[in-house]
C-alpha cells in the first residue's frame, strides 16, 4: 500500500467517523467540534486529489468562519437538545424502515449497474497540470473569463440573502439611545444649565 | 507567461437581465438613503424597469438562435415567449400588491426589490443552456420567494409558510444537485447541447436514469407537481394575498420553462425513460387537483389546488414531447397566467374597511353588489372549467390534441375526465355569487386591481376573437426548440 492509498483512508475513515459523531454525541458543542474535525480530513482528501485551492479554501471558510459561527451559536442559545431529540425517538422506527427501504433500492439499482465505457467521457482534465499552472493560477484564468456569469449570478443570490436577512430581522426599536453627535455639537450652554433660586430649607424639583 | 486574452462575451442577448440588475442595485440605493419615504417610488421604479425589459425582450428578433457566455445562455424563440409571461406576471404582481400592503401597514421598499431579483432569477432558469445556469438562477428565484413568503413577519400564518417553502426548497434543491452531479458524471459535460450529443437511448444506463429522476423530482417540485406538491396550499394559504398571486403566476412560467429546457433541450434522445415520469405526474397532479380542492372553504387555497391541477394539463404537452405538444404547453401557461392574475386581483378586492375575506363563502351574492366583479369572475371560473368559447378551453384543447396526436390516448382521457370533476368546484363559485344570499357590499377595487382584472379579462374573453397574435408566439416558441 503506498503513501497515498494509507492517506486516503485514514482520512476518509476519520472523516465518515466524525460525521457519524456529529449526529451521535449528546453534547451540542462535541458535535460541531466533530463537524470541525470532518472539514478538516474532506481537506486533507482535497489535498491528497491534488486540489490544494480547494483544500485551503475549505479550511478557511467552512473551518474558520462557518463552524466557528455555528460554535457561537450553540454557545449563546440555550438550545435544549434533548427535548429536540424527543421527536427523534418518535419517529426512529418508521424513519429507519423507510431508509432501510431506500438504501436497498439504492444498492439494487447500483448493483445492476453496467457502465458503458463509451459514456463515461473524461471531463476536459486537470488544465494545471497540462500546463504546470497551479491550481489557484488555472481558477483564476477562468473564474472571471469563462465562467463570469455563473460568477456575477452568485453575487446576485448573495445580495439576495442580505437583503432577505435584513428584511426579515431588522426591526425599529423604540428607546434606544444612540449617540447623535449632531444634537450634541448643537448643544449650547443655556440648553444643557439652567440657573433656579433655591428657596431657603425648601429645595426645588429637579 | 501566459498570454491574458480579453474578448469581452456577446452582451446584448442579456440585455433585459442586465437592465433590471443594474436598475435594481439603483433603486436599492435609493431606498437605503431614502427609507420609508422611498416606497412609492421604488414600486413606481419597479414597475417601469419590468416594463422596459418586457419591451426590450419582445423587440428581439424573432427566430433568432443565440447563445453567449460560453453557451451557459441561450436566447430563442422560447426563451422571448416565456421572459415575457414572467416579466408580465412579475410587473402585474406590483400593481396588486400596492394597495394590500399600505393598508397592512407592511409596506416597505424591499417588496418590488425582492420582486425584480426574483424576476431576474427566473429569467436566468428561463434562458438556462447548462446545469450550473440553470441551478443558480432556480436558486436565486427561489432565495427571494422564501423571503416575500415571509414578508409579513409579525404574521403567524406567514413566517411559518416562509420557513416550510425554504426547508423543502432547500431539500428539492439537494435533490437537483445531486441529479445533476450523476448526469455531469456519466455524460462528461453539464452543457445541454453536450449533454444531447453524450447520449442516445442505447447508451443512457441506469445512472443516466437516477440522475434524470433526480432532477425530475427536483423540477416537479418547483412547479409544485403531484407527489411534491404538499407545500403548495400551506404556502398560498400563508403567504399574503399579493405574494400568492405572485407565487401563482411568474415562478410558475419559469419552471416550467426550466421543466421544458431539461427535457427537450437536454434530454431529447432519451424521451422513454422520462415520459413515463412526466405521464405519471401529470396524471397525479390533474386527479388531485381536481378531487382535494373540492372541499375547500379558503379562496387561496382553492386557487392552490388549481394551479396543481393546470400544471398536470400543462405537462400532458410536454410528456407528449412533440412540437404540437411544447406548443400546447406555452399556449396552457399563457392562459393560466391570464385567469390566475384576474382570479387574484379579484380576491384582493374582497375588503372591508380593514378585513380582508377570503372563503368562498364570503363571494356569495357578489352579483348583486358588484354585477361586473362578479361576472369577470364567473368568466374566469368557466375559463378554469374549460367551457368553450372562452380562453380555458382552448388551453386544454391544444395540449388534449398533441397528446392523441402523440398516441397518449389514456393521458388526454383523464385529462378530459378531470376537467369535468374540476368544474364542478369551479362552478360552485359561480353559483354561490349568483344564486346565495347577498353580504354587505364590500369596497371600491384599487386602480392597480383594476388594471390588471381588465387586461386578463381581455385575454380569457376575447381570446376566441383574435387568437392569432398569441398562438403565432406560441408557435414561434415551439418552433425553435425542435
Amino acid at each position: 500500500m503506498t503513501a497515498a492509498a494509507a492517506f486516503f483512508y485514514l482520512f476518509a475513515g476519520v472523516a465518515i467517523a466524525s460525521g457519524f459523531m456529529v449526529i451521535a454525541s449528546r453534547n451540542p458543542v462535541a458535535s460541531v467540534l466533530f463537524l470541525i474535525l470532518a472539514f478538516v480530513n474532506a481537506a486533507g482528501l482535497f489535498v491528497l486529489m491534488g486540489a490544494e485551492f480547494l483544500a485551503m479554501i475549505l479550511v478557511v471558510v467552512y473551518v474558520g468562519a462557518v463552524a466557528v459561527l455555528f460554535l457561537f451559536v450553540v454557545m449563546m442559545l440555550d438550545v435544549d437538545f434533548a427535548e429536540l431529540r424527543q421527536g427523534f425517538q418518535q419517529y426512529l422506527p418508521v424513519g429507519a424502515l423507510i431508509g432501510v427501504i431506500f438504501l436497498i433500492e439504492i444498492l439494487l439499482v447500483v448493483g445492476s449497474w453496467t457502465i458503458d465505457p463509451g459514456l463515461v467521457q473524461t471531463p476536459l482534465g486537470n488544465p494545471a497540470s497540462a500546463e504546470n499552472l497551479t491550481n489557484t493560477a488555472a481558477l483564476g484564468r477562468v473564474l472571471y473569463t469563462e465562467y463570469v456569469y455563473f460568477f456575477q449570478l452568485a453575487g446576485l443570490i448573495l445580495l439576495v440573502a442580505m437583503i432577505g436577512a435584513i428584511v426579515l430581522t431588522l426591526r425599529d426599536r423604540p428607546g434606544v439611545k444612540r449617540q447623535n453627535i449632531a444634537v450634541q455639537n448643537a448643544r449650547t450652554q443655556g440648553m444643557a444649565v439652567e440657573n433656579r433660586k433655591v428657596p431657603s430649607r425648601q429645595g426645588v424639583e429637579v | 507567461m501566459p498570454t491574458v486574452q480579453s474578448v469581452l462575451p456577446t452582451l446584448a442577448p442579456l440585455l433585459p437581465e442586465i437592465i433590471l440588475s443594474a436598475g435594481v442595485m439603483v433603486l436599492i440605493l435609493y431606498g437605503a438613503f431614502r427609507g420609508e419615504k422611498s416606497v412609492e417610488g421604488v414600486n413606481v421604479g419597479a414597475l417601469l424597469l419590468l416594463l422596459l425589459a418586457f419591451f426590450v425582450v419582445i423587440s428581439q428578433a424573432p427566430g433568432v438562435k443565440v447563445t453567449t457566455l460560453s453557451g451557459s445562455f441561450i436566447q430563442d424563440g422560447f426563451s422571448k415567449v416565456m421572459k415575457s409571461l414572467v416579466l408580465l406576471g412579475s410587473a402585474a404582481t406590483i400593481l396588486l400588491s400596492r394597495d394590500y400592503f399600505q393598508r397592512e401597514r407592511i409596506d416597505r421598499f424591499e417588496f418590488p426589490i425582492l420582486v425584480v431579483l426574483c424576476t431576474i432569477g427566473m429569467m436566468v432558469m428561463v434562458s438556462a443552456n447548462d446545469l450550473i445556469a440553470l441551478y443558480l438562477g432556480l436558486e436565486l428565484q427561489s432565495l427571494a420567494a422564501y423571503v416575500i413568503a415571509s414578508f409579513h413577519r409579525d404574521d403567524l400564518k406567514s413566517t411559518e409558510a416562509g420557513l416550510k417553502y425554504f426547508v423543502l426548497g432547500a431539500l428539492s434543491s439537494g435533490m437537483l444537485l445531486y441529479g445533476s452531479s450523476l448526469i455531469y458524471g456519466f455524460t462528461g459535460t453539464v452543457s445541454f447541447p453536450g449533454i444531447v450529443s453524450a447520449l442516445n437511448e442505447t447508451n443512457a444506463g441506469f445512472g443516466i436514469v437516477l440522475g434524470i429522476v433526480f432532477v425530475a423530482a427536483a423540477v416537479a417540485f418547483k412547479m409544485s407537481a403531484v407527489p411534491f406538491h404538499m407545500w403548495t396550499p400551506d404556502v398560498y394559504e400563508g403567504a399574503p394575498t399579493p405574494v400568492t398571486a405572485f407565487f401563482a403566476s411568474a415562478p410558475k412560467m419559469a419552471a416550467v420553462a426550466m421543466t421544458v429546457r431539461v427535457f427537450i433541450g437536454a434530454l431529447p434522445d432519451v424521451t422513454a425513460i422520462w415520459q413515463q415520469i412526466i405521464v405519471f405526474i401529470s396524471i397525479a397532479s390533474m386527479a388531485l387537483g381536481s378531487f382535494a380542492a373540492i372541499g375547500q372553504r379558503s379562496i387561496k387555497r382553492l386557487m392552490a389546488y388549481s394551479s396543481i391541477g393546470n400544471i398536470g394539463y400543462a405537462l400532458i404537452g410536454l410528456a407528449a414531447g412533440t412540437e404540437a405538444g411544447i406548443f400546447g404547453v406555452v399556449i396552457y401557461m399563457i392562459i393560466y397566467l391570464a385567469m390566475t392574475l384576474g382570479a387574484f386581483a379579484i380576491i384582493l378586492s374582497l375588503r372591508r374597511r380593514n378585513e380582508m375575506f377570503d372563503t368562498i363563502e364570503d363571494l356569495s351574492g357578489l352579483s348583486r353588489t358588484h354585477p361586473w366583479v362578479a361576472f369577470l369572475l364567473a368568466m374566469i371560473m368557466f375559463s378554469l372549467a374549460g367551457i368553450p368559447p372562452l380562453a380555458g378551453f382552448f388551453g386544454k384543447f391544444y395540449v388534449f390534441a398533441a397528446a392523441i396526436e402523440a398516441k397518449l390516448f389514456t393521458l388526454a382521457v383523464i385529462g378530459v375526465v378531470t376537467s369535468v370533476v374540476g368544474a364542478y368546484y369551479y362552478l360552485r363559485v359561480v353559483k354561490i355569487m349568483y344564486f346565495d344570499e347577498p353580504k354587505a357590499p364590500y369596497e371600491a377595487m384599487a386602480p392597480g386591481l383594476r388594471i390588471v382584472l381588465a387586461l386578463s379579462s381581455v385575454v380569457v374573453i376575447l381570446f376566441f376573437v383574435l387568437p392569432a397574435p398569441l398562438r403565432g408566439a406560441a408557435e414561434a416558441a415551439a418552433r425553435s426548440l425542435f
